[in-house]
């Protein structure tokens, strides 16, 4: 395999960068770098939008210069059997209400949370892993199933 | 004279706080490339635990982040107020109801399913590979939908 299967490193390294634009975003702005909050908060009050669409921006841009520089960065080196684009759109709304009912994502609980140790951060995090863990072998478990 | 204005002779204090965001974002897209979360193999390669081919690089990425950001809310928590802002905005809630529970684990099928969270669905997005488009779609319509209703009936 070109790919190894665990990466350590990078990924730490990765976290780390995400663990100091929390806290950049958290002593400038004051804000929690959760981004299912900061996406939705669009619909909310007018003048609390231009910081959340410069993040957002910021992120897309990101994976602007990713595409360019390294594509490789945004593809999977294995296909994905059985996540069909309708599948996926499906899983996108569903993410979408879960995180505002939950009140949070990997990024506001997972990361902002815990760093606080936020007692309901612990309790999400420790949810959305298991049923993610269960949905994602049930998507493999589905897939061998119905291919040849 | 404060540092800020020497630098930022022309921009109010909001402004540079919108700038800062910006960057905020793309450090943390970098973080996301840089750790492979924007990757559906490597997401699903940790959810799946039992594919007999276990990564548990998303484990690391938490660490690294976790633990920069607990150093940094050690020291940012003992200021009164942000540097470009009047006041922290954190969570009030404190006790786990019903809708944590659910919410949470209704975010975690969809996660599962579809191999992406919201920020790396967002950076991935730029692809514009048609399954990514289409969940990153389907997510904002939920964000903003759900959004909506819950500040409709919160007053």
């Amino acid at each position: 395999m070109a790919d190894a299967l665990f990466t350590p490193w990078s990924a730490l390294l990765g976290g780390a960068l995400i663990g100091l634009s929390a806290s950049l975003l958290m002593v400038t702005l004051g804000r929690v770098a959760g981004v299912s909050g900061i996406v939705a908060g669009l619909v909310g009050p007018r003048d609390d939008r231009p910081w959340r669409l410069a993040f957002i921006v910021g992120l897309l841009g990101a994976g602007l210069v990713a595409n360019l520089a390294f594509p490789e960065l945004l593809t999977s080196s294995t296909p994905s059997v059985g996540r069909t684009p309708l599948l996926l759109g499906v899983a996108g709304v569903v993410v979408g209400v879960g995180t505002r009912l939950g009140g949070g994502c990997t990024s506001g609980h997972g990361v902002c949370g815990l760093s606080r140790f936020s007692w309901r951060s612990l309790v999400a995090t420790l949810i959305f892993m298991a049923t993610g863990a269960a949905a994602a072998t049930i998507v493999r478990l589905a897939a061998a199933g119905v291919s040849p | 004279m404060s540092p800020r204005a020497l630098v930022f002779p022309f921009a109010s204090r909001k402004d540079v706080g919108v700038l800062v965001a910006g960057l905020a974002g793309l450090l943390f897209g970098a973080g996301l490339l840089t750790s492979g979360m924007t990757r559906q193999d490597k997401v699903v390669g940790f959810l799946d635990v039992g594919s007999g081919a276990w990564d548990p690089s998303l484990a690391m990425v938490m660490v690294g982040a976790i633990g920069v950001h607990a150093i940094a809310w050690f020291f940012i928590k003992r200021r009164h107020a942000p540097i470009l802002a009047a006041r922290f905005v954190l969570p009030t809630l404190k006790k786990v109801d019903a809708r944590l529970v659910v919410g949470s684990a209704l975010f975690g099928i969809g996660w599962g399913v579809g191999g992406f969270c919201p920020a790396p669905a967002l950076v991935s997005a730029t692809s514009t590979t048609s399954s990514i488009l289409m969940f990153a779609g389907g997510m904002v319509l939920g964000l903003f939908g759900t959004e909506l209703i819950l500040r409709r009936r919160n007053g």
